[in-house]
């Protein structure tokens, strides 16, 4: 296998942008991606674009041919990736297979979601679809019911208290409000977190990631060539995905997600680190709970016991282990497709040392964690800054 | 809520009675329907199977915030559910007050109306729950 | 010969208060409960309708049996009797003969004859049980009935279910004898595509319930030679609590006789399940050797009225039977509803998807 890089990174801001459309939101972030790389538009040799559902939220399918039309990469070869929420994930991995395998040299990945133009109800509906239509959906359930039924377990068993999941939201609107890019630009507290709307019990309204549009597209090259265009090599180490249950209720434990702990796995092994070498992690929040129970599946804790570190708070930018620099999917938006690939434009602001005030000291290394509906599909990246 | 009738009409025996399967080789039970056993795999021998409809509450939530076409029955309980014969399964607890659910309650299954595909569509049935004190 | 092999009914958690309606209409509700002779009654729960209620009550019905006589009722006919069915056209009666596992053997139709149309059902699968055509049918009686706001239907239109295995094996009760009497009487109805009934005020009554009731329960006495004291109980249709007594007085039946078999004050007027339910409560007390006299109405109109004799097979359902398979239990579980609620319950607000 060959090494890769990835060599430039785009992204639009997240949220609620009722001005711009599906197209409109990936080739801003197309633009910025192959400003950034400083590749010209003949030099790229393929694409792959994760999207969960542009076919329902906007009445769009063949997602991939209509960005590689409007970014003008035409005729190259263009992919529509999907994963549920981790569509953005598995568009990045793609990317990179197809670079490290040798088909080819520059690839670009992007992934955006266009998720305003439903309305609460309808995108409800559309995202239940990432877990088990008949034997979920059609129960009444919703996303938030289904991590909630999680956290209620996790709860039981390990004695979480709804003040632990409050203060990742609490710490992932901090991170936010260091991030132009960040839905949210406003911190917020325990108590607010608490006294929010009921969801799904016991998740609260400040306890769910938002409805939010946006797009991000990273440029990948092959180590030797990526040269040519950047000093900051940020090199793809580990890459792991696997696949659980589609169902909750058909697994082992529901307090525990099994594709992110083989996906992690697989990922460490193929980096030759652990995770005291890892710098910062950007994990899959989608609600609070799922923050906890990612970094205990990670490896990062055992599990009923990221909450200590949480309660201590080791996981803000200036902690031991800094999670969700960004802001999560919590605080930073979770424009479904376009979240896996946030999290690796994240990583690669780190690594290059551009976060500004949420910059985490020193990082070299970093991992990534998206996950596909209620855990069915885990992905896991792992990247190092390389001089 | 527009649904192809088919999509849900061919589940109609797994919903109405809870009948899911039974690996004759590994005597795992399953619901819903396994077409072949994940553990056995090709050496499985899965049929059909009736489960009786008794379970305990394995965790659960009371959903505020309902799917489309499921508004009017919020807010509604929601759990998973574990079968006295071993699967977990995911229904509605319903004629629950909120004194009466927690993690173990003792459950068993009723017939309930899940949805209607609008005014003049379908009416669609299946299983849910209530406490069985 | 055929017989009542094992019963089951159903009445849904939710109650509204007599008071609590006639709050709303500016009424008395003292004056109300006084007059109809029933304080509140049984509102189905929002995922609930006649389908429902009449799987739940079939499945005490089969579950009793089973546990009575060690083995399962194989049923193939159902015989939905109901003024509520789901759909205008679409049987209830195969969702509910799928949700019993009985498909696709059955003979199976929903009837309608306004309330009587579940002992309808009763006779119809007794003579086909009686011909030797089947070995088990279930008749259901089963409604959610509706009343138009403001109506005096309005307080009392409940809703339950009472399912009825008939066949030859392992019978608890003998249907000795049935007779019915019908004529064309407008005293209450609802067209097609009305949303709620009509009625005759004063002339559901006299020319209605009272001449039915009375005259088929005359004439089946008299066909059998029997009296009033041949009977340990006797049950009336009962579209409020003051009807079965006035019918029993006038029949000269004592209060004692009635009482076990008059569940309306209670849960309302269950409509095709009316009649059914009350029998269904006087079984969950019958020992084995009771006679029971039972006499159904079903406006438009028309009585089917039954002579019951319970065998001591009953006391194998009294011995396996579980709490919840007795209609005490639904009775006694009960969560009041605001007239709010009810009208959500009941899909009367406007601008709502039913």
């Amino acid at each position: 296998m060959r090494r890769v890089a990835v060599i430039g990174i785009g992204i639009t801001k997240f949220g609620e942008h009722w001005e711009k459309g599906f197209r409109d939101l990936v080739i801003e972030a197309g633009k910025n991606a192959l400003e950034d790389a400083n590749v010209q538009g003949e030099e790229i040799d393929a694409l792959f674009v994760g999207a969960m559902s542009p076919g329902l939220m906007v009445g769009q399918e063949h997602a991939a041919a209509l960005v590689a039309d409007y970014i003008g990469l035409n005729p190259i070869p263009a992919t529509r990736v999907e994963g549920a929420c981790a569509s953005g994930g598995l568009a990045f991995r793609n990317a990179y297979m197809a670079v490290a395998s040798g088909m080819h040299d520059i690839v670009v990945a992007g992934g955006a979601e266009k998720m305003t133009d439903l309305d609460t109800a309808q995108i409800s509906t559309v995202l239940g679809g990432a877990g088990d239509e008949e034997w979920e959906l059609f129960q009444g359930a919703t996303f938030p019911a289904i991590y909630a039924l999680m956290a209620k377990r996790h709860m039981h068993e390990y004695h979480t208290r709804e003040e632990d999941m409050a203060l990742v939201s609490v710490k992932n609107h901090k991170h936010a409000s260091m991030n132009d890019y960040a839905q949210f630009q406003k911190e917020i507290t325990v108590e607010e977190v608490l006294e929010s709307k009921t969801v799904s019990s016991p998740l609260k309204l400040l306890d769910c990631s938002p409805i939010t549009d946006g797009a991000a597209v990273v440029v990948l090259a092959e180590l030797e060539k990526a040269k040519k265009y950047t000093d900051t090599l940020i090199e793809v180490i580990g890459s792991g995905q696997a696949s659980g249950q589609i169902a909750l209720h058909d697994r082992q434990s529901i307090t525990q997600i099994d594709a992110t702990r083989v996906a992690a796995e697989k990922a460490l092994k193929q980096a030759k680190v652990t995770h005291k070498d890892i710098d910062l992690v950007e994990v899959h929040d989608c609600f609070t709970i799922a923050e906890i129970l990612a970094l205990e599946d990670l490896g990062f804790f055992k599990k009923g016991e990221a909450v200590k570190a949480i309660r201590e708070n080791q996981t803000y930018y200036d902690g031991s282990l800094p999670v969700n620099t960004s802001g999560g999917l919590k605080g930073c938006g979770h424009p479904v497709g376009a979240t896996g690939i946030k999290q690796i434009v994240e990583v690669a602001i780190q690594l290059r040392n551009q976060a500004g005030k949420r910059q985490v000291k020193n990082a070299e290394i970093g991992m990534t964690h998206n996950v596909g509906g209620s855990g069915a599909t885990a992905v896991v990246h792992i990247l190092k800054r390389i001089k | 809520m527009k649904k192809n009738l088919a999509l849900v009409w061919r589940r109609i025996p797994q919903r109405y009675r809870l009948i899911g399967s039974l690996c004759e080789s590994c005597n795992e039970k399953f619901f819903p329907k396994r077409h072949f056993c994940p553990k056995c795999r090709r050496k499985g021998k899965i049929k059909d199977f009736q489960f009786s409809g008794k379970g305990s509450v394995y965790s659960y939530t009371k959903v505020s915030v309902a799917p489309e076409g499921y508004e009017s029955m919020a807010p509604y309980y929601l759990a998973i559910v574990k079968l006295d014969e071993g699967p977990l399964l995911l229904a509605q607890i319903v004629d629950c007050e909120d004194d009466e659910i927690h993690i173990g309650a003792k459950v068993r299954k009723a017939f309930r109306i899940m949805n209607k595909d609008g005014k003049e569509g379908v009416i669609n049935y299946g299983f849910k729950f209530i406490i069985d004190n | 010969m055929a017989g009542i092999c094992s019963y089951g009914a159903y009445v849904p958690k939710y109650r509204i208060k007599v008071d609590e309606i006639a709050n709303v209409w500016g009424e008395e509700g003292e004056r109300i409960k006084n007059g109809l002779g029933l304080i509140e009654k049984s509102v189905p729960g929002i995922d609930e309708d006649t389908a429902t209620m009449s799987v739940e009550s079939s499945r005490i019905a089969l579950e009793r049996y089973e546990l009575a006589f060690n083995k399962s009722a194989i049923a193939n006919a159902v015989f939905v009797g109901s003024e509520s069915h789901p759909y205008a056209v679409k049987p209830t009666a195969t969702i509910v003969q799928e949700a019993l596992g009985f498909s696709p053997n059955v003979y199976s139709a929903d009837l309608e004859f306004a309330c009587k149309a579940g002992t309808t059902a009763m006779i119809i699968i007794n003579s086909m049980v009686d011909s030797g055509k089947i070995d088990f049918g279930i008749a259901i009686g089963s409604d959610t009935s509706q009343g138009r706001p403001m109506d005096a239907l309005e307080y009392s239109a409940g809703a339950g279910s009472a399912s009825f295995l008939i066949g030859k094996e392992n019978t608890i009760a003998t249907i000795v004898d049935h007779y019915s009497f019908s004529t064309d009487t407008p005293d209450f109805w609802r067209r097609q595509h009305a949303e709620f009934p009509s009625h005759g005020g004063r002339f559901t009554g006299q020319p209605a319930y009272f001449r039915h009731v009375i005259s088929a329960t005359k004439k089946l006495l008299e066909r059998t030679k029997t009296t009033v004291n041949d009977y340990d109980y006797f049950v009336f249709h009962q579209p409020n609590g003051k009807f079965p007594q006035l019918a029993a007085k006038q029949l000269g039946i004592p209060k004692e006789k009635i009482d076990l078999g008059l569940v309306t004050p209670y849960i309302g007027n269950t409509y095709s399940g009316a009649s059914m339910v009350g029998l269904a409560n006087v079984l969950d007390n019958c020992k084995g050797n009771e006679r029971i006299f039972v006499c159904s109405f079903g406006s438009g109109a028309g009585s089917d009225a039954f002579i019951i004799e319970v065998n001591a097979n009953i006391r194998k359902i009294r011995q396996t039977e579980k709490e919840y398979h007795r209609l005490e239990y639904y009775i006694k579980r009960k969560k009041y509803l605001s007239y709010g609620m009810y009208a959500k319950h009941r899909g009367k607000l406007k601008g709502l998807e039913d």
